[in-house]
């Protein structure tokens, strides 16, 4: 465990946890019941099968990350926690969206994509669906520019994050 | 190695069995049912309870009196739902606690089954940790891990709920090889009971140089077992020490270095020596609301240094200059180990002593003298009981005015003798935590204080005690009301009082109590309360219930008014023209 100083609103806690059903439901449940907030939360096994990762997005605004490091700690089930630094990992998100784009709009709107980096999925007579990886914040400024267009459905995942090369040789 | 083909229930009680249990609290139902046929044939006594609730707080009664896990057992459903509270009660005050729940057949669950609920779910976050356990293979390993996690670390609330199939040894589902050696495999829980140096060489510098110290001492001392060390700790300084609600006879009374409890109803000194301290010494002690008052005032000048066995503890709060993480008596330990090679300072704390006496003279717990014609006072009746009580008498009490009374007006200098619900402010905790107690030491006197209040919310369990040959004394501070409510009515409502009245005619609680077996006094006159209570000492062969009826306008005091700072103490009346 090591736990960077809270300068930032947002910090990411990458927590291992053992594979085993409602683990999940443990660990919601603990912010729900300390009223910790959080951001974001992703979950899926690792490449060992007893255990899962979770990459939660925690908003300290509403309890030190100390408290919340400590007390997601007293959960039997998780192994570790570690706090990836913002300045000191690779984050990323994945966005599906579908978007209105009558025949005329669809060049503009590939041009955004292109320059974000993402891929046109499926196409339909009057809209796309659209997808992207990419940082939170280029996720967050691609979905404000697609708004305009009228955005039909969209799903994140939610951020998932590994520390960065060279802090890893540390 | 043995191993052995039995079913999962044979497995369940052998398993417990093997974790040395040597009694549970239960009441036997559905989903349950094929585990209580093999506990005829075990070493194990069962307490058949009348009420799961019942078994829960009898379980933690045990646990507190003994320091071994308290062991209840019940079927699904409203049984499950019943010792939540319990569950509730055990984490709140860390008590060592295993409770075995039956479930609906695996394949039931989550098709709202008869009797099914989710057991897992609603206790999560009121137990250190909860299973369900879906193979009977698993059952031994279960059990050793949830022994483990109750008692170590941070004690608390442990939950196994068993689907009926992998313990009915008429469903082949329930077959299993019993082996004796099974390995735990909790990969996350790791407590930590040592200390780092470093901060043990912080936390006496401080001590050296503080001027006007104070050991603040919570349950957790009685956790670690770590009353003997405190007091060598305590007179190697020469710092005073206030014993929590959840921590009195951790410390003597006696002891001249023994300044009180703090607290909402903590004695002046107490509360006003950590109020004024320039360093607290927080010892397996946590900051609760109930000792702190408004936390923005609270000890304002105070630097802390804060041992706990629970890192969320440290900084959750108040921030401590000097956090000690680790076993509180391996703390100490090395704190006295410290100060002993390395001195205990040279500050001059005679002015600090001599203030403390002045507090200790001027503002001792005292409530107005009896009259002609007065009520019977409940203060006295507790102080009568407490010098007509062997020293090793073990109190407990439900929650409310008398539990506060119980707490201040008994002088308790023996740990382990005091049991009662502190976090979670348990209304009925009393009669079936002193079955525990009793049941764990029946050549000691158990005495239940208790109200009016909560004796109905729990008084069936006299009916185990009488029938179990349990024999406890309760004494009933009776005043037809709920008594803390209607003082804050008093206090803070401008009398006016809502829905606090019981009765003074209903129920008859002598009555009653002879009703379920037990021998029972009542009494309304201050001259009759010693022979009552000699003749209830005298009672051995089942409960004793002594009504005493009280007066209903006793309040507490002192009192530190919700909200307030500790420093707006409020003492009686009688009291209020001295200097502070």
């Amino acid at each position: 465990m090591n736990v960077h100083a809270p300068e930032f609103r947002y910090h990411t806690l990458v927590v291992t946890v053992e594979n085993k059903s409602g683990v999940l439901a443990r660990v919601a449940g603990l912010f729900a019941r300390r009223a910790f907030n959080i951001e974001s939360l992703a979950v899926a096994p690792t490449d060992d099968e007893g255990f899962s990762r979770i990459t939660v997005v925690v908003d300290v605004e509403s309890a030190p990350l100390d408290q919340v490091v400590k007390q997601l700690d007293k959960l039997v089930n998780v192994v570790e926690i570690r706090e990836l630094h913002p300045g000191h990992s690779v984050e990323r998100e994945l966005m599906l969206v579908t978007v209105t784009a009558e025949p005329d709009l669809r060049d503009e709107i590939v041009e955004h994509l292109d320059r974000a980096g993402g891929k046109v999925l499926s196409l339909g007579i009057d809209r796309m669906m659209l997808s992207l990886v990419g940082p939170p914040s280029r996720v967050d400024e691609f979905e404000d520019l697609l708004r305009p267009y009228g955005i039909l459905e969209l799903q994140r995942t939610g951020r998932v994050a590994l520390a960065s090369l060279d802090d890893a040789l540390d | 190695m043995t191993t052995e083909r039995m079913d999962g229930g044979r497995a369940l009680i052998r398993a417990l069995e093997h974790e040395g249990v040597e009694v549970m609290f239960g009441l036997p139902g559905g989903a349950i049912l094929p585990v209580y046929d093999p506990i005829i044939d075990s070493s194990i006594r069962h307490i058949l309870v009348r009420h799961e609730q019942g078994a829960g707080h009898m379980a933690e009664g045990y646990a507190h009196a003994t320091g071994r896990p308290g062991v209840a057992m019940v079927t699904s459903g409203p049984a499950a739902t019943n010792i939540v509270t319990p569950l509730c009660d055990a984490y709140l005050d860390s008590v060592p606690m295993v409770v075995i729940t039956g479930q609906v057949p695996y394949a039931a669950i989550g098709t709202d089954a008869f009797q099914e609920c989710d057991t897992t779910g609603i206790t999560q976050s009121i137990t250190k940790h909860n299973f369900l356990v879906t193979d009977p293979q698993d059952i031994p390993r279960t059990i050793k891990e949830a022994f483990h996690i109750a008692t170590t670390g941070r004690p608390g609330p442990v939950l196994v709920d068993i689907p009926k199939d992998i313990v009915d040894p008429t469903n082949p589902r329930s077959e299993m090889v019993w082996e004796d050696d099974v390995e735990m495999d909790l990969p996350g829980y790791r407590p930590q009971v040592e200390v780092d140096p470093e901060a043990i060489r912080a936390a006496a510098k401080l001590v050296r140089d503080a001027e006007r110290p104070v050991l603040y001492v919570g349950g957790g001392i009685l956790k670690a077992r770590a009353a003997e060390v405190l007091r060598e700790l305590a007179e190697l300084t020469g710092i005073g020490v206030v014993t929590t609600l959840m921590a009195r006879g951790a410390f003597p009374d006696s002891h001249e270095l023994c300044l009180g409890m703090p607290g909402m109803h903590g004695n002046y000194t107490a509360v006003t020596a950590m109020q004024e301290a320039d360093l607290l010494v927080a010892l397996g002690a946590r900051f609760d609301d109930r000792v702190t008052g408004r936390l923005e005032g609270f000890a304002p000048e105070a630097r802390v240094v804060h041992v706990d066995i629970d890192p969320a503890e440290l900084g959750k709060v108040r921030r401590p200059d000097v956090a000690v993480q680790g076993d509180v008596r391996v703390a100490i330990e090395a704190l006295v180990a410290e100060l002993s090679d390395g001195g205990t300072g040279e500050v001059d704390r005679s002015a600090w002593r001599s203030r403390i006496s002045g507090w200790q003279e001027r503002f001792p717990l005292a409530y107005e003298p009896w009259v002609p014609g007065d009520a019977l006072k409940p203060q006295y009746v507790i102080e009568q009981l407490r010098d007509a009580t062997p020293a090793d008498t073990i109190v407990t009490s439900g929650v409310g005015q008398h539990q506060m009374w119980a707490s201040q007006y008994w002088t308790f200098d023996y740990p382990y003798t005091w049991i009662n619900s502190g976090g979670l402010g348990t209304m009925g905790f009393s009669i079936p935590a002193a079955i525990g107690a009793k049941v764990a030491y029946p050549e000691r006197m158990v005495w239940a204080i208790d109200g009016d209040g909560c004796f109905q919310m729990t008084a069936q369990e006299l009916v185990t005690a009488a029938v179990e040959d349990i024999p406890i004394k309760v004494a009933l501070l009776n005043n037809s009301y709920l008594g803390m409510v209607r003082q804050w009515q008093e206090m803070f409502y401008e009398e006016r009082y809502s829905e606090v009245f019981l009765s003074k005619e209903v129920p008859d609680y002598k009555m009653w109590a002879e009703s379920m077996g037990c021998h029972a006094i009542r009494i309304d006159d201050p001259d009759e309360v010693d022979s009552a209570i000699a003749q209830a000492n005298e009672v051995d062969d089942r409960p004793v219930v002594i009504d005493f009826r009280v007066a209903a306008d006793e309040k507490v005091f002192p009192m530190v008014p919700s909200g307030k700072s500790n420093s707006e103490l409020v003492v009686p009346e009688f009291q209020r023209d001295q200097p502070r």
